[in-house]
């Protein structure tokens, strides 16, 4: 059967790790708990594709295995805590798994980390939600700390121009919400 | 009678974890963390709770996806720290509160929170990275300064307990403690967050504007957030930011009365937006003699640290907490 669409299927570059996927990814995940024990890190590098066969994946958790697809292990049902010891049992830090899953290298997400990380602007969505919600959106901040807000009239007409924004898109996201997936599919690749 | 007498909201990034274990503390990089966390070592010394309660998750350590529950309670004597692939982290073996342990479980059970409690149970960094922040480095060969709770939430798999679930469990925490016979006075963390990414192409995300409106909404509006869907958790701090529901419970567990006495910011450590905080609960003023009975009750020597950040008026402090936000962004 094919997974079911979620509602957060929408958020760009992200395979989230829910009941349906954690069902699907067993095979993988107890596979990376298994690396866990040295003997068996040892095993899995004498013989990768022999050593996985005890855990009845799909051939293509298989594939994504020997082939080192982080981003496809996670499609696949795997989650990352699972993967990271895959690729501590290759001798990578965690940094270096993100690198490989943003298409970066190591040095370049580091440096956008220290950068203060990547921005959330424009990667909230692939269906048009790309305004903020919530606990981003300023209308919530200056309502927290309204004395604040009246001894800056600029920052209140920013507020209040965020918040005819919010009302439109909240409409807006609703409607794209229902239709969604199907052009999301497609458009998955963020950028 | 036990009492919850504070929370502290803490990161609980790995990283810092390794950082500690190979003494790299003092590095520019890990330095402008670390400093973040000195006046809270000297709070913790200063309040010297008699019990920790911690609300953490596990990360794929302890648990394996064979079980997954939802909320599990640490009723054991004591909790080694996990191997999570390169050793255990050297760092004491904790000491648990079984008593006080299943005295909340029984409590909040019939408080209708379906715990799933634990009587062997190892621990990782999502617990012993905000001991290490709070209580300080500590060898295999030394003790942790207070027995602890763990509290295991499910963070990891899709879908984890709503943010109302987990401010109404807090309440009950809250409850349960109170109606311990024992004159106990009890810290409650709530760990995990700020906003991040740590899985897919989207990895590296970090919010800070969310951030700072998750801290300042931890006192005043904590209805609020617990209001928060997941999916704005997730869109808006990260696919792994959703572990901020845990300071929920956190929350939930002090009640109406709370004053921020501490807070840090900083990006990154790691992958991570790093965020503490420390509230203290406040008695309810009485009506009639409000002005000085606030100021005055928490007279006690032990806090000092109180007394010292309420004489600073509360603008002021919202004001030093932005600028220190921008100050270790830049
Ligand atoms: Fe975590």
């Amino acid at each position: 059967m094919a997974r079911r669409e979620q509602a957060y299927d929408d958020i760009p570059g992200t395979f989230v790790f829910d009941a349906e996927r954690a069902r699907e990814g067993y095979p993988i995940n107890t596979f990376c708990m298994s690396l866990m024990k040295d003997e068996n890190r040892k095993a899995f590098k004498a013989d990768e594709a022999g050593y996985i066969k005890q855990f009845h994946m799909t051939p293509d958790q298989e594939k994504a295995i020997l082939t080192r697809d982080y981003n496809r292990m996670l499609e696949l049902g795997a989650n990352i805590y699972f993967t990271a010891k895959l690729g501590a049992t290759d001798g990578h830090s965690f940094q270096h798994l993100a690198a490989v899953m943003t298409g970066n290298t190591q040095q370049a997400y580091a440096d956008m980390m220290l950068a203060g990380g990547r921005n959330v602007d424009k990667n909230r969505s692939t269906t048009g939600m790309n305004t903020p919600v919530s606990l981003s959106d300023d209308v919530f901040a200056a309502g927290a700390a309204k004395p604040k807000a009246k001894a800056k009239p600029a920052a209140k007409a920013k507020v209040a121009k965020a918040g005819a924004a919010k009302a439109k898109s909240k409409t807006k996201a609703k409607a794209s919400a229902k239709k969604s997936s199907p052009k999301s599919k497609s458009s998955k690749k963020r950028k | 009678m036990a009492k919850i007498i504070a929370g502290v909201g803490s990161s609980h990034v790995p990283a810092i974890g390794a950082a500690i274990d190979n003494n790299r503390t003092e590095e520019p990089y890990w330095k402008r963390v670390f400093s973040g966390f000195e006046k809270s070592k000297e709070w913790f010394t200063k309040t010297k709770p008699d019990v920790a309660i911690i609300v953490y998750n596990d990360h794929a350590s302890a648990f394996s996806t064979d079980l997954i529950p939802t909320f599990a309670l640490g009723a054991a004597t004591e909790f080694p720290p996990a191997d999570e692939g390169w050793g255990p982290r050297p760092v004491p073996v904790v000491q648990g509160h079984p008593q006080l342990a299943s005295h909340i479980a029984q409590s909040v059970i019939l408080d209708e929170f379906d715990l799933t409690v634990c009587n062997k149970m190892e621990v990782d960094h999502g617990m012993t990275v905000p001991m290490n922040l709070v209580m300080g480095k500590k060898n295999p060969d030394e003790h942790w300064p207070c027995p602890v709770i763990p509290l295991a939430v499910n963070v990891v798999m899709f879908p984890p307990p709503t943010g109302h679930r987990c401010l109404m469990l807090g309440k009950a925490i809250r409850r349960a403690v109170e109606s311990y016979p024992e004159d106990l006075r009890v810290v409650i963390f709530g760990t995990g967050g700020l906003s991040h990414q740590i899985s897919g192409p989207r990895a590296g995300l970090i919010n800070s504007k969310w951030d700072k409106n998750f801290l300042d909404n931890l006192t005043k509006d904590p209805v609020k957030l617990s209001k928060i869907p997941h999916i704005d958790y997730m869109r808006e701090a990260g696919a792994e930011g959703i572990e901020m529901v845990m300071w929920l419970i956190m929350r939930g567990a002090l009640g109406d009365n709370v004053e921020e006495v501490y807070r840090f910011y900083t990006v990154p450590a790691s992958n991570t937006a790093v965020g503490h905080i420390i509230m203290e609960t406040r008695d309810k003023p009485k009506p009639s003699a409000r002005k000085s009975s606030a100021r005055k009750k928490p007279a006690a020597s032990k806090r000092a640290v109180v007394a010292k950040s309420k004489a600073k008026a509360k603008p002021r402090r919202a004001a030093a907490a932005a600028k220190k936000v921008d100050r270790v962004r830049s």
